[in-house]
């Protein structure tokens, strides 16, 4: 079965610090952890290479540190990735590494091409602006014009996300913090990206606003057949969501494979140790 | 052709932080042919799941070769598949049905079952038909249809479970103890399911640790001995 990938990452490796003559070695970097005992220079991704697949949820796990949450920002252009490539299959961007395209190409990709979910809402909403004000700032930025068009989009979103449409003026700075991650999700989801990250979205949410997210972002897939990379330290999430996941360590993938098979047979000492720790 | 082939199969696991290897099954070879029922009976720990849930892939397999002789991919050994075959092969064309219910959260027997169908791209219309009809056939009390799982008993769970699994016409069942914790009468009602899906055709491999309940309805049984597939102790054949 040949199926093309709708993201492909290769060799991403992002550092901070210059390095030294012992870490700036290919191999044997001699690192402790993910950093440099000598220069003190962190490596927080390590040669990730990973494909997505159209419509599916491919979950990434591991401890605070091990660079889930990087990987991710240099995904979204919110960090400059150190080196490595990514592809996205799409007519206007075949064969072109977008790590290396222009701010304004990469902010084209930003508007179109991806959605972003934030763990903590302040990074993706702007919390003073009305809901719905936030819905058409993403929608403006992808090319939107027609305010009742927007209105009605927004609206729609709002509805889907169940954000009770009495509210949708008001700021998410009101909201509690399930229904701010859910006013994140809908402008997220705004400019219809084929590609959506969720970053630790469920995290610190108590669990019954937990299962409306999880809902929500199952729902999503299903209908929308949207394709999503899915960080979270939490296992039964990933477990109630991902169809493959990928397990990090120090910044290095250490393990991928079908979710239930990572978490009934767990192949690396550090996954058996995380699974093995499930309550 | 035969529908599963396996080969030499084994499993080894190897828990890391204590040293220590476990060999769960070794030398495994049994073939399945279209439309056949085998039970694999024994102790447990004697490797029965290890077999199950090598072929459906939450173990990863070791050893060996599992041949499936697919309906999209032709022969394709289960062992060397790559991740998006068996998630193709999950959905369209494997089944498996476990004694545990692992599902979303406040979600009701109809919308799982319903959405069992949706993932397989069915419209919305066909799905809650399709749905309507496995939960009548598979009898479970209208009354629990709209209702959320967790507070079903053992039986309404493991029916809700077969439903599931089956409502997406699978061409191969797993069976995981679908009798284990089930008293008298709801054990003869798994048979009569298991009646009903043989006579549509699906091809069925089921363990059991007591296997009264499946005589005269497999079509050969074996009995797991020290990690290994002894003898088939009945058959039908014929």
């Amino acid at each position: 079965m040949y199926e093309e990938p709708i993201l492909s990452v290769r060799n991403l490796k992002k550092q901070f610090g210059p390095g030294c003559h012992q870490c700036n070695q290919e191999h044997d970097k001699g690192l402790e952890k993910n950093y440099c005992p000598n220069c003190g220079t962190v490596y927080a991704c390590q040669d990730i290479s990973f494909d997505l697949f159209p419509g599916e949820i491919l979950g990434i796990v591991g401890e605070s540190g091990s660079g889930k949450s990087t990987l991710m920002q240099c995904l979204y252009f919110d960090a400059d990735a150190t080196s490595g490539e990514a592809y996205i299959h799409d007519a206007a961007l075949d064969g072109q590494n977008v790590f290396s395209l222009s701010s304004q190409k990469k902010r084209y990709i930003r508007n179109h091409k991806y959605g972003m979910v934030y763990q903590n809402p302040v990074h993706g909403l702007k919390m003073n602006f009305s809901s719905i004000g936030n819905i058409a700032e993403k929608l403006i930025a992808a090319g939107n014009r027609n305010v009742s068009e927007m209105e009605g989009v927004g609206k729609t979103l709002l509805e889907n996300v169940h954000i009770p449409l009495f509210r949708m003026k008001e700021a998410p700075k009101n909201f509690s913090g399930g229904m701010q991650q859910r006013v994140q999700i809908a402008k997220a989801l705004s400019n219809n990206p084929p590609i959506l990250f969720l970053d630790e979205v469920t995290t610190g949410l108590d669990l019954s606003v937990q299962a409306n997210v999880l809902d929500l972002i199952k729902r999503i897939q299903r209908e929308l057949g949207i394709s999503m990379v899915v960080v979270s330290h939490d296992l039964a999430v990933i477990r109630m969501l991902a169809d493959r996941t990928i397990v990090m360590l120090n910044g290095e993938i250490i393990e991928e494979g079908l979710t239930d098979q990572i978490l009934e047979d767990p192949q690396h000492a550090y996954t058996q140790q995380l699974v093995y720790s499930l309550l | 052709m035969s529908m599963l082939t396996i080969i030499d199969f084994g499993k080894r696991f190897t828990i890391h932080h204590l040293g220590k290897t476990r060999q769960a099954v070794e030398q495994i070879n049994f073939s399945l042919e279209k439309g056949e029922f085998i039970g694999i009976v024994g102790k447990s720990g004697s490797g029965k799941s290890t077999i199950l849930k090598s072929i459906y892939r939450t173990y990863l397999p070791d050893t060996g070769g599992i041949f499936y002789d697919s309906d999209r991919f032709g022969r394709i050994d289960l062992c060397q598949a790559s991740e998006r075959q068996v998630l193709y092969l999950r959905k369209h064309e494997i089944g498996y049905v476990s004694q545990f219910l692992n599902v979303m959260p406040r979600t009701t027997s109809r919308q799982l079952v319903e959405q069992a169908l949706l993932e397989m791209g069915e419209s919305e219309a066909v799905a809650r038909q399709e749905a309507e009809k496995a939960l009548t056939h598979f009898e479970l009390d209208p009354k629990l249809w709209d209702t959320y799982p967790n507070t079903f008993s053992g039986g309404e769970k493991l029916r809700l479970n077969i439903a599931m699994a089956t409502v997406k016409k699978p061409r191969l069942l797993l069976l995981d103890e679908p009798t284990a914790s089930l008293d008298q009468q709801s054990k003869l009602k798994v048979r009569e399911i298991i009646e009903k899906l043989k006579a549509n055709g699906t091809t069925l491999v089921g363990i059991f640790h007591d296997i009264e309940f499946m005589e005269g309805l497999c079509d050969k049984v074996y009995d797991m001995k020290e990690r290994q597939l002894v003898h088939e102790v009945i058959s039908n054949e014929g």
